[in-house]
């Protein structure tokens, strides 16, 4: 998928340069872009580490477990199928309380977990039933207490106030949680 | 001093006075999970350098220019800036692409100019949907997606179209 992205990329940029003219401004792109790549990550690497060790701090604390069952009641009404099945609602939200806390490499393995303790108890086997198109569409809203990489990179760029849009970001991304849910709520009464 | 700024500290000082009192290792701790921090960026520098360097030539080549002035008038009924729209349409498919695309537009108009604040807060507000449906029911052995396409879409359009209108009126 990632691979025919980049083909596209690339093609697209040798196409369009040959119309505008720009096919020698082409190669030193590519050689900046190689540059460029790696000092934004050295100059990210401290940010990112700072929140990453900050939450390491919280989930030995046991925060996690206790964000996670504030959410569990609110996560039971929007996932009904797997109201009473323990395993399933367990692994929904350890893995949208990764998403909160921004534990990227933690969110993914119990998403997978969540998905596949719901598919035990899925009578429709090949098609995802309406509480696991929920659990998706609630993941992709990303809901995050910290955007950190965004802030990390904001912060490589020279931004004077690299967490100023942070309160921003948890207005859009509720309010397009709250209307991607709504969504899949009218959808499944329609089909 | 915007509230943003106060989001850092105070997170911080939550985080290490319940940590205290739960008794953590907290020195320990923050060096393990600072370790995961490296660990992950390490992961991610061969895809950004792939993506940067796409990105960077889609710049130099002048796509995006013909692109945004070939949206501008659609665009600027809607009262989104078209400079962010690559981005959005980026952002469902790959993280690092869109990344490599913030990047790009951070170092064309400022990371704290309305473009640089609406393609934040919209590379904040959403996810790589692709990837997270393509993965999630690709491990649960799901072939079809029945509406799931369009619910995760819904919630990426509208963080698309919130956050350049956010930045607008209170930005």
């Amino acid at each position: 998928m990632l691979g025919y992205i980049w083909l596209g990329m690339i093609l697209l940029s040798v196409i369009c340069a040959l119309f505008t003219g720009r096919l020698g401004q082409l190669s030193g792109a590519v050689l900046d872009g190689a540059d460029k790549a790696v000092s934004l990550s050295i100059a990210m690497a401290g940010s990112m580490c700072l929140w990453t060790g900050m939450m390491k701090i919280a989930e030995r604390g046991g925060l996690t477990n206790v964000i996670a069952r504030m959410l569990s009641p609110l996560l039971r009404r929007l996932m009904p199928d797997y109201r009473n099945d323990r395993q399933a609602m367990c692994a929904v939200s350890a893995n949208v309380t990764a998403n909160i806390l921004g534990l990227g490499n933690a969110a993914t393995p119990l998403g997978i977990a969540a998905m596949k303790a719901m598919q035990k108890n899925n009578p429709l086997r090949s098609s995802p039933n309406n509480s696991m198109i929920m659990f998706v569409v609630i993941n992709t809203a990303s809901v995050q207490l910290i955007p950190t990489t965004i802030a990390a990179m904001r912060q490589a760029a020279g931004s004077i106030q690299p967490y100023s849009i942070v309160p921003y970001v948890w207005v859009v991304s509720a309010v397009s949680l709250i209307l991607g849910v709504t969504a899949a709520k009218i959808l499944s009464v329609r089909s | 001093m915007s509230v943003g700024e106060y989001i850092v500290p105070v997170v911080i000082c939550v985080v290490v006075v319940f940590g205290a009192f739960q008794k953590v290792d907290l020195f320990g701790s923050f060096i393990d999970g600072a370790k995961e921090g490296i660990d992950s960026l390490i992961k991610m520098a061969p895809s950004l350098i792939a993506l940067i360097i796409g990105v960077n030539m889609l710049e130099a080549s002048g796509f995006f220019q013909i692109v945004s002035d070939w949206l501008s008038p659609v665009c600027g009924m809607m009262g989104i800036p078209p400079e962010v729209v690559p981005l959005g349409l980026m952002r469902p498919v790959t993280g690092s692409g869109s990344f490599a695309m913030l990047n790009s537009i951070y170092e064309q108009y400022g990371a704290d100019s309305m473009i640089g604040k609406a393609a934040s807060i919209m590379a904040g507000s959403t996810e790589t949907t692709f990837y997270a449906i393509a993965v999630y029911y690709g491990a649960a052995g799901i072939k079809k997606t029945r509406y799931t396409i369009p619910a995760a879409l819904t919630a990426d359009m509208a963080g698309m179209f919130l956050s350049a209108w956010i930045v607008r009126f209170f930005g």
